[in-house]
């Protein structure tokens, strides 16, 4: 029991990154009718808003200490950040601990910005173009982001840590009636899930109750005759995109401290990230979510040893072959609507 | 690094004979044997290419590069340039710093992808257009193995870089390639005893190992090791080797009963198999009334600066380490920190060694035919080149040396020290038979020259 | 002529003169010069570029023809080498029963995965196809290591159990792969000058085997077939409403397709015995519809130039070094020259996937349609200034070719 009580909650965590990123890329994809392979290379840059603020809270001055050597003989240099140095050693400490939260505030206007920027300088001259020639341009950038990130960072992974007031474990297990220490779960997934669940809110709510949202929706349900009222839904797609881009990075920052980020981790969600937007149905917000928190918690219980004994690397594929029965049962996936993207 | 090397070496099949004539000549037999000396790629002229095959893309992209570093530190040492490095440490007197046989040492790149197809195709792209004589390299043992199997039927030697597989020089060896970096044996091997020491002979294991073929031979080593000094082991849990978020095989660790943990993980998958881990407070659980350990069996420079804090107070093995004391080392470290700013990792040092390994072998056996250098190399003993005395097993062309236990620092003083060297374990305790089971079910095959 | 028209049998000529002289071709510069960096005409190379193009060109049968654009084409790739290398551990080492091998296994998978994944259309039908293919990947790594031989990739051992043949040579070697005899690595090397020219048999197979695959797809592309396939593409709703089944057609196309896909990873393993399983991983399947696409999906030839196009990069670009750029650009003066050496080594060697995305975002932005009718286009205004006529109607109409 407290097994399957854990795996729900790694399914509701997993499924939240699903979802915000299936969420970004559903806006694009299913309301400009982009196929945007560059929205894995979003997520990616959102995490390194997260580390590049850290390494700016870092920034230090050096002092020698001739009492210790460094590994060639030299004397050590000793590090202080200026951050601790300004505003004294407790202050400075605690702005560098909390670098990643900080970086929520960091990125968004990041975000937005680098999406207006593809926007308005790339994506806008694709609209009419074949998918194929989306994909191609999409990957093409993805790939160019991606070396810039890796040109300036390296490949390896890089450490970025949560607060150290949210590194500990919740004892979840205590609160319905398990022993202590039974069913326990880190704080910041536990974050990373109420995160999740005010920014979808919001998206939703942004969609559902504002003027713009109501166009733009209308815009998705049918763009031709939107233009035709005199509506400059272009320009609101702009915006859109901005949004997208915003949600893929603050699901980036908020990422960086479960795994340690690294250049390509946006290629490594985006294959994933297609196949729940597309699970939950081209053109379908709430499908994308849906899927996202389906397929999260599918893979969890896939990964629990009593299945893995019975069906031998079913963890290996359960994504995939869940996507393919959905897509057998249910011909626009959970939510799809008809016509979007069929062609 | 401006002029100290010219351009990449020009290719040497047969052009030196047929320039400047006006009738075409025609040779005939397979490119292998292009040249006319009896063996592949026979070097003509005054210049020898090597070929260096290391990741330049993807995930070991860093440790590719720290790789190839080593490498033009090791071509400019042979060529008599820079402080000559470990030359004037290792036991053979033989290199003088005027290239090797008095040939003045080129070297083309490549970039394995850590993908078996796009290293072969790399390596053979030096072989065919370069005349590359050597190739060496490489950051997974699957690549290794499959670059080791080209050079052997291309009839180049093939001198690997990290690889860490019981199967490359187990099942999947051959008579051209050879492997100086450790395997998963003898991490098993060393850190077992370090393991009871530290934290005594009635422990459950519970292990996680990546869902390939260096993480089944790991899992089986230690596993082995661990059980004969009376570990019991609760479970292996095979993980595909795409997973980011290992958080839902961690979870089940936590009610297992086991109270240490062994991550048979390498790379990316081990920071965040690590991170994961330490996220769900395995490092303060308390089982059967002892602390909860983490083990990673295979440690690296690079995955330590990955993992951050994580790893304090984490055991692993290593090849080698640049805060060893010898005096190959410390020479290793002063010419390589003093050129780069940092100090090597230990896939810089193995590829450093098996470049003057291989330059040695070249000069002992006067010769660059492949089967000439084999045999040069095999039962050798030499010293001097970090690991103190170490053999070139004549009966699987493995490398027998001292392997190092070491554990993650809890305060590093600076970011170079996040490791700190627990025990240097003799050979003699992992030295295994030819024969051993887990290296069984392949053969050397007979070396092969190309021509 | 062979059942073309003039102009495609043309552009089959021209194909074929293109393929023979290859090793000429691409080997335009002296062997000593510092520019032989970008010679391409070594064997391994040349194979490859012919053999993704027979990749490429059965991708284009089915997405350049009926539209549907399949992301997981890989995996025929892959059970094609797969198929192959077992046939030469347990059959012989002659490459033609393991190229036969490697079709047909790879048209049974094709059709069981396209029965399947042809019940649904547009980015429904791509993510089905991928998700297939990256089962097969993740299986092939993983459980099915056996077959596979896992990350390793299968290869040919000292003690496979030939049943025709050896298993090992009597030097102690492993067979190598041939055609009833003649071996597949087997090279004349011609020196002209300071030029060395490579002619590799494998090569040469491959090659014709290209030409006899670019040849089948002009007569599809060409046939009542083929234009069914494009009336599917154009609007399948309008063909159901008329009460056709479009779907054994697109069926058809996807099986062919998947064993050209097949037949270059048969080829791929005749010429270098090693399947890895990479080969079916997304992003190789993703590299095929890039080649198609950057080529110029639809057009006989496109896809063939996109093959080549990505493979060179991969191969020559990513070996250019530091010390071959200090090599290039030693004539500057010593500040000019690191300048330059720092900026230009930021897009070679590790870089080379940065040039290689850039390059895409340029090519698929001023050119679009791709290579192909990029250069089409250039040359009809080059012909406009010159003749100073209005734009040749027959280019217009067909910017297939």
């Amino acid at each position: 029991m407290d097994a399957i009580i854990l795996q729900l909650l790694n399914g509701l965590d997993k499924g939240s990154a699903y979802a915000l990123i299936a969420l970004g890329l559903t806006l694009i994809f299913g309301t400009l009718g982009v196929v945007n392979f560059a929205h894995g290379a979003l997520f990616m840059i959102g995490a390194f808003c997260a580390v590049t603020l850290s390494k700016l809270f870092n920034i230090s001055y050096e002092t020698v200490d001739p009492t210790r050597k460094d590994f060639l003989g030299n004397p050590l240099k000793i590090k202080e950040p200026y951050l601790e140095h300004w505003f004294g050693h407790d202050l400075g400490a605690t702005l560098i601990d909390w670098a990643v939260p900080l970086a929520i505030l960091f990125s968004i206007p990041i975000m937005i910005a680098v999406g207006f920027i593809m926007e308005r300088g790339l994506i806008k001259h694709f609209y009419k173009r074949p998918h194929a020639d989306q994909i191609l341009v999409t990957f093409g950038l993805a790939i160019v982001l991606q070396e810039l990130i890796k040109h300036y960072y390296g490949a390896n992974p890089l450490p970025t840590p949560a607060p150290a007031a949210l590194t500990g474990s919740f004892d979840f297990g205590a609160l319905i009636g398990f022993d202590p220490n039974v069913v326990i779960y880190p704080y910041w997934r536990l974050v990373y899930f109420a995160f999740a669940a005010v920014v979808i809110g919001a998206v939703f709510a942004f969609l559902q109750f504002t003027t713009f949202g109501m166009v733009v929706r209308a815009g998705m349900a049918d763009r031709e005759t939107v233009g035709l009222l005199g509506i400059n839904i272009d320009k609101r797609f702009t915006i859109m995109f901005g949004i997208a881009a915003a949600v893929a990075g603050m699901a980036g920052v908020m990422y960086a401290p479960i795994n340690s980020p690294n250049y390509h981790m946006g290629m490594d969600f985006l294959v994933l990230s297609f196949v729940v937007v597309v699970v939950g149905g081209m053109g379908s917000l709430p499908g994308a979510v849906a899927a996202g928190f389906l397929l999260g918690i599918l893979e969890s219980f896939a990964s629990m040893n009593e299945i893995k004994s019975l069906l031998p690397g079913i963890d290996q594929i359960i994504i995939y072959l869940v996507a393919i029965i959905i897509l057998l049962t249910r011909p626009r996936g959970l939510m799809g609507r008809k016509g979007v993207m069929e062609e | 690094m401006s002029n100290k090397f010219t351009r990449r070496g020009v290719l040497k099949t047969g052009a030196g004979a047929g320039a400047g004539l006006a009738l075409p000549t025609i040779f005939t037999g397979n490119v292998w044997a292009a040249a006319h000396s009896g063996y592949t790629n026979a070097p003509q002229g005054s210049s020898v290419t090597l070929g260096f095959n290391v990741p330049q893309t993807g995930p070991y992209a860093d440790e590719g590069a720290d790789e190839l570093r080593a490498f033009q530190l090791a071509v400019e040492h042979l060529n008599g340039e820079g402080d000559g490095g470990m030359i004037s440490t290792f036991s053979s007197k033989t290199l003088q710093g005027n290239g090797i046989m008095g040939k003045k040492v080129e070297f083309v790149t490549g970039d394995t992808q850590t993908k078996s197809d796009a290293a072969r195709a790399s390596a053979k792209s030096m072989i065919e257009k370069d005349g590359a004589i050597m190739i060496s390299g490489g950051s997974s043992s699957g690549v290794a193995v499959a670059v080791q199997g080209l050079c052997q039927e291309a009839g180049v030697i093939f001198m690997a870089g990290l690889t860490h597989s019981n199967d490359t020089t187990g099942k999947d060896k051959k008579a051209n390639g050879f492997r100086h970096f450790f395997n998963a044996y003898m991490s098993g091997a060393a850190l077992a005893p370090v393991l009871e020491k530290l934290y005594g002979k009635d422990r459950a294991a519970y292990h996680l190992t990546a869902d390939y073929t260096w993480g089944w031979t790991q899992q089986e080593s230690i596993q082995a090791a661990t059980e004969a000094i009376g570990w019991k082991t609760i479970n292996n849990v095979l993980t595909p080797l795409a997973q980011t978020d290992f958080s839902s095989y961690i979870a089940p660790v936590l009610n297992s009963g086991a109270d240490v943990l062994v991550l048979n993980h390498y790379g990316g998958n081990m920071v965040n198999s690590l991170t994961n881990a330490v996220q769900f407070g395995l490092r303060e659980k308390q089982v059967n009334g002892k602390n909860f350990e983490i083990v990673v069996p295979l440690y690296s420079e690079l995955m330590a600066k990955g993992a951050g804090k994580n790893i304090a107070g984490i055991v692993g093995s290593q090849n080698w380490d640049w805060k060893l004391e010898d005096e190959g080392t410390k020479a290793f470290v002063q010419s390589f920190g003093t050129k780069y700013g940092f100090p090597p990792s230990q896939a810089a040092q193995t590829c450093y060694a098996q470049t003057l390994l291989y330059a040695d072998a070249v000069e002992r056996a006067k010769s660059f035919n492949p089967c000439a250098v084999a045999e040069a190399l095999e039962g050798y003993e030499f010293d001097g080149l970090g690991n103190g005395k170490t053999l070139y097993r004549a009966e699987d062309h493995q490398c027998f040396k001292d392997v190092l236990v070491v554990r993650g620092a809890e305060n590093p003083q600076d970011e170079f020290h996040l490791v700190e060297i627990v025990e240097v374990t003799p050979v003699g305790q992992v030295t295994y038979a030819p024969d051993h089971p887990m290296f069984a079910g392949g053969a050397l095959g007979s070396c092969n020259p190309g021509a | 002529m062979l059942g073309l028209d003039k102009k495609d049998f043309t552009l089959l000529l021209v194909v074929a003169a293109l393929v023979l002289l290859a090793p000429f071709i691409l080997n335009p510069f002296p062997a000593d010069s510092a520019m032989a960096q970008f010679n391409a005409g070594y064997p391994d190379l040349m194979q490859r570029f012919v053999i993704f193009g027979i990749f490429a060109i059965g991708f284009n049968i089915l997405f350049g023809l009926t539209g549907y654009l399949s992301f997981g084409h890989a995996a025929f790739l892959g059970v094609g080498s797969y198929s192959a290398v077992w046939m030469f551990k347990l059959l012989s080492m002659n490459v033609i029963p393991a190229i036969i091998l490697a079709v047909i296994v790879s048209g049974v998978f094709a059709l069981v995965i396209g029965f399947v994944s042809l019940r649904r259309t547009g980015i429904y039908f791509s993510i089905l196809t991928l998700a297939f293919a990256q089962m097969s990947f993740n299986l092939a790594y993983s459980v099915l290591t056996p077959i596979t031989n896992g990350e390793t990739g299968l290869q040919i051992t000292l003690n496979d159990p030939r049943i025709l043949g050896v298993s090992a040579t009597a030097e102690g070697g492993i067979p190598v792969t041939n055609l009833f005899g003649l071996e597949m690595r087997g090279t004349e090397v011609l020196n002209i000058g300071p030029w060395a020219f490579q002619f590799n048999n494998g090569y040469y197979l491959c090659g014709v085997i290209m030409l006899i695959a670019f040849y089948i797809s002009i007569r599809i592309f060409r046939s009542p077939f083929g234009l069914m396939l494009r009336a599917i593409k154009a609007n399948k709703t309008r063909l159901n409403y008329t009460g056709l089944n479009t779907r054994p057609y697109a069926l058809a196309a996807f099986v062919i397709s998947g064993m050209y896909a097949g037949l270059a990873g048969g080829l791929l393993a005749s010429m270098d015995p090693l399947a890895g399983a990479e080969r079916m991983q997304w992003t190789a399947s993703g590299e095929v519809v890039l080649m198609t696409i950057l080529g110029g999906a639809g057009t006989l030839i496109g896809p063939v130039v996109g093959a080549g196009f990505i493979k060179y990069f991969e191969n020559i670009f990513s070996k250019i070094n530091e010390s071959v750029l200090h090599g290039w650009f030693s004539f500057l003066p010593e500040g000019m020259e690191n300048g330059v050496v720092w900026v230009t080594e930021h897009f070679v060697g590790p870089g080379w996937h940065l040039t290689l995305g850039l390059l895409f975002m340029l090519v698929v932005t001023f050119l679009p349609g791709g290579l192909v009718e990029g250069g089409q286009k250039l040359a009809g205004l080059f012909r406009r200034k010159s003749k100073s006529e209005a734009p040749d109607g027959a280019a217009q109409k067909h910017p297939a070719e």
